[in-house]
């Protein structure tokens, strides 16, 4: 009881630090923020199908593109925001399924290499049809949304939308890991063959875990479009899959907060290392090859390990009679 | 008919190359349950060994290829055995994926960081001579890389089939546990598999680079089609050949014949028509999901 007091008490300080934040940053520190709460969108869909399925999806950065480019496409012929956004999600959580659904009849892994061959089909897809997507040379002029007649023009509206929605998608997956479809999720990732035993459908819990985790990353891509104002390949390329799950890892799989962390390492602490940009992502690799080696359940993980080895030695202390 | 002989030439000498890095990631799956996601990369990496012992050591061609193979067994065989795949499978399968898929991203940047990012040219064994056979002109390289590459995958066999240790590595793969308890040394196969592995991927390294040249990115799309080939040939020495040689030849016959945009729909379709119509691969037996 008192944990999830204390888990609800530092959600709340985080969201008001999130709110105040922008007031002591600069226009760029406001993009920066932004790119952090859209990037933990994609990584919280991510740890869905991770985390909570153990599922191991190379398409995160794939789902995040179609979302960006259905919204570039839409938004720039005269379409409403709202109605791209619906349409990305949509689409994302259908091709998910219809990749989910046949990779999942055969062996867990299968779902990883199916999804590697979608995200290099889904990138060349963006650079080679011209006709569609303008190649390399992308989509321009991505108009920003005007949200309840709040236009999000300006720096701070577009970060207040981008946080507004990765609140309203954290707690949509806060209510789903604990109604009973999480829990039999759950299940699923930590005994499959006893989730089938009791009645568990696991193959669709797995597949409905992975569509909605692409699902995610689809408004991710949204959010990505209106932030940007313009969409090109590059950034959908394998990597950011690979760092999408990398974040995951790192931040602590299966853990609420996981993902926050994890993205927060991926994209706010770059800034602060600047003059190590080329060798960032060598570095952010090894230290999730470390990190699997000795402590799988990423820094959360290490961080509560920590504790209980500072704990302990007090606890010890406060048994020993004086 | 000359023009389907160039593309049958063609498409073997890439479907061996394909088939060599798919069999050491089937070895290394079966073998010791590492699913080798950085296996593109340790296609990949060689032919960068092979360059900086030609460039910074100065070494003639032929020493520079030794050292390559050498230093990409002892690196990305022996070194990924106990650096990586020892301490993190303690875990489970799942971190060990991931540490793959890391070291994947971590041999890539490596090499933009450390080497360059311009792709760079790589020397052909065979040098730019073309051969005619029946009308048809191929290319010595295509010839000699089909050659070296059957040669290769005779020898692994007979190793495997033949010797004492190779039916030690056989029985390993089969069952770990029957095979401990006949007194095979389970741990020391399982490094021999690596050693093989990583083996295999230098040598395809060196036959395949002088067509593509050196990039850094090349992983990324050799480590699909090694995938694509060691599954839809059913996870088996012989499956992944015959993977490898069908994914070479469509490869070709879809350059040849259709657009770029069907081109890159190939591995997706195919692992989509295997996990559909043939689950057990081509050449692999039925078993129970995992």
């Amino acid at each position: 009881m008192s944990a999830t007091a204390l888990r609800t008490a530092a959600a709340a300080v985080a969201a008001v630090v999130l709110i105040a934040a922008p007031f002591g940053l600069t226009a760029y520190g406001v993009y920066v923020l932004s790119l952090w709460a859209i990037t933990t969108i994609a990584a919280i869909g991510l740890n869905l199908t991770f985390g909570y399925a153990g599922l191991v999806s190379l398409g995160q950065g794939a789902f995040v593109g179609i979302g960006a480019y259905v919204t570039a496409l839409l938004t720039t012929r005269g379409w409403p925001f709202a109605a791209a956004y619906v349409l990305a999600f949509a689409a994302c959580c259908a091709i998910g399924w219809g990749l989910g659904y046949p990779a999942l009849r055969v062996r867990r892994p299968y779902l990883a290499f199916i999804t590697l061959a979608f995200g290099t089909f889904v990138f060349l897809m963006f650079r080679n049809e011209e006709w569609l997507t303008g190649g390399m040379y992308g989509i321009n002029r991505v108009p920003r949304p005007s949200v309840l007649g709040l236009s999000t023009a300006a720096p701070l509206g577009c970060y207040y939308f981008c946080l507004l929605n990765l609140i309203v998608a954290s707690a949509a997956v806060w209510w789903l890991v604990r109604s009973p479809w999480g829990r039999a999720l759950a299940a699923l990732r930590e005994n499959p063959l006893r989730a089938a035993a009791l009645g568990v459908d696991t193959r669709r819990y797995a597949v409905m875990a992975f569509a909605l985790g692409a699902g995610l990353g689809g408004v991710s891509g949204v959010l990505y479009a209106a932030l940007l104002q313009y969409v090109d390949p590059t950034p959908f390329s394998l990597t950011m899959s690979v760092s999408l799950l990398l974040m995951v890892v790192m931040g602590g799989s299966g853990c609420f907060f996981g993902p926050f962390l994890g993205a927060a390492v991926a994209v706010v602490l770059p800034e602060g290392l600047r003059f190590a940009q080329n060798y960032y992502l060598f570095a952010y690799a090894l230290a999730a090859i470390v990190l699997m080696a000795f402590c799988p359940t990423g820094l959360i993980g290490l961080g509560e390990r920590l504790m209980t080895a500072f704990a302990r030695p007090r606890a010890a202390a406060a048994k020993a009679p004086p | 008919m000359a023009d389907v002989l160039q593309l049958l030439v063609a498409g073997l000498a890439t479907g061996a190359v394909y088939a060599l890095a798919a069999i050491g990631f089937t070895l290394l799956w079966q073998a010791s349950q590492t699913i080798n996601f950085a296996q593109g990369e340790f296609v990949m990496l060689p032919a960068f060994f092979v360059l900086f012992a030609m460039n910074a050591l100065g070494l003639p061609f032929p020493a520079a290829i030794l050292v390559g193979i050498a230093t990409g067994v002892l690196v990305l065989g022996w070194l990924f055995k106990q650096a990586v795949v020892a301490p993190t499978i303690r875990h489970g399968a799942l971190p060990l994926v991931i540490s793959t898929i890391a070291l994947g991203l971590l041999l890539k940047e490596g090499v933009k960081a450390f080497y360059g990012a311009e792709a760079q040219a790589f020397p052909p064994l065979g040098g730019a001579a073309n051969v005619s056979i029946a009308g048809a002109i191929v290319s010595l390289q295509s010839l000699l890389v089909i050659a070296i590459a059957v040669a290769a995958v005779a020898a692994l066999q007979a190793f495997l089939d033949h010797t004492r240790t190779g039916r030690s590595i056989q029985a390993t793969a089969q069952n770990p546990g029957v095979a401990r308890i006949l007194g095979i040394p389970v741990e020391r196969m399982i490094l021999y598999t690596f050693l093989i592995n990583a083996a295999l991927t230098a040598l395809a390294a060196i036959l395949i680079t002088p067509v593509y040249l050196a990039n850094f990115t090349n992983g990324e799309w050799l480590g699909l089609y090694a995938f694509v080939a060691a599954i839809a040939g059913g996870l088996n020495m012989r499956g992944a050949i015959a993977g490898g040689l069908l994914l070479g030849f469509m490869d070709n016959l879809s350059a040849a014949y259709l657009s770029a945009a069907y081109r890159s729909a190939l591995p997706l379709a195919i692992l989509l028509a295997v996990v559909l119509f043939r689950p057990q691969g081509l050449l692999g037996r039925v078993e129970e999901p995992v």
